[in-house]
């Protein structure tokens, strides 16, 4: 049960730290989640978000700093079997799932629906 | 940029500019953020619900598990933003409907709908990544460096 409630909170603090950005930075969206992903990975790249993962769940796993958090994953474990290129080659390793599922939802999404609002 | 364009800018118009942002309502900083701590830390519950139910019920590893969990989250934003709800959503929640991966989905679903009428290639193909892809361009180049710097310090994967 404290898994939910790691969960909301993380999670929350995160979108708060994305909506203090368009507030208080003024950052338009795009530069907002870009930066977020390079935060991310940058994260783990120090090996900070893995524990925070563990701890919080989805609350870590869900926003898209988890994105940025798994494209280096994938570049760091093919970088420990290949060599430098396995840096290139493991990128979307871990990722491909989710960026993959978006893409063929979406596309399948605009065949069938009309753009509303 | 800005600065070019002020350039260009006659005395009047400067004045205006500066008129109407005296007057441009202030935005209730308070108030956005916590709908966006409600709205994104019910996303983040709805995803760790998900997965708990992956590991209950498919036998799944925790780490394994977030995998399915992130596509079904994907899933749900698509059908939302189809139907034109995500945009209420997101409408109320700021931020809390765009950190999120169902953000990402949701961007990506809205620019392929939103173009539809332009063609399947040239339309959908081509402006389905014209808001996320500059998330996956900027997150691939991080990792990349990341990955070299953890090459040259030595630092293996974690």
């Amino acid at each position: 049960m404290m898994q939910f409630v790691w969960a909301f909170l993380v999670g929350g603090a995160i979108c708060v730290i994305g909506q203090l950005m368009f507030d208080v930075a003024k950052l338009t969206p795009g530069h907002t989640m870009s930066l977020l992903v390079v935060a991310g990975a940058v994260a783990d790249g120090l090996g900070l978000y893995d524990p925070l993962v563990e701890f919080a769940g989805a609350g870590a796993s869900v926003p898209i700093t988890s994105f940025g958090n798994s494209l280096v994953h994938g570049a760091l474990s093919e970088l420990e079997r290949d060599g430098i290129m396995g840096v290139v080659t493991g990128i979307f390793e871990v990722t491909s799932g989710g960026i993959s599922a978006a893409i063929i939802f979406s596309f399948l999404a605009a065949l069938v629906f009309k753009p509303k609002g | 940029m800005a600065n070019q364009q002020m350039k260009k800018t006659t005395q009047v118009q400067r004045k205006y500019q500066a008129l109407a942002k005296g007057k441009e309502p202030p935005r209730p900083i308070v108030l956005n953020c916590i709908r966006a701590f409600v709205a994104g830390g019910a996303i983040c519950v709805l995803g760790q619900g998900i997965m708990e139910a992956m590991v209950h019920w498919f036998d799944m590893e925790q780490d394994k598990a977030s995998d399915p969990t992130v596509a079904i989250l994907i899933f749900i934003s698509v059908l939302l933003t189809s139907f034109g709800v995500y945009d209420k959503i997101a409408q109320w929640a700021g931020a809390g409907a765009a950190v999120p991966v169902t953000g990402f989905a949701n961007s990506l679903c809205s620019s392929a709908l939103e173009h539809r009428s332009e063609g399947l290639v040239l339309g959908v193909g081509g402006n389905m990544f014209k808001l996320a892809g500059s998330v996956i361009v900027f997150g691939v180049v991080a990792a990349f460096f990341i990955g070299i710097l953890h090459h040259i310090l030595g630092g293996g994967a974690h």
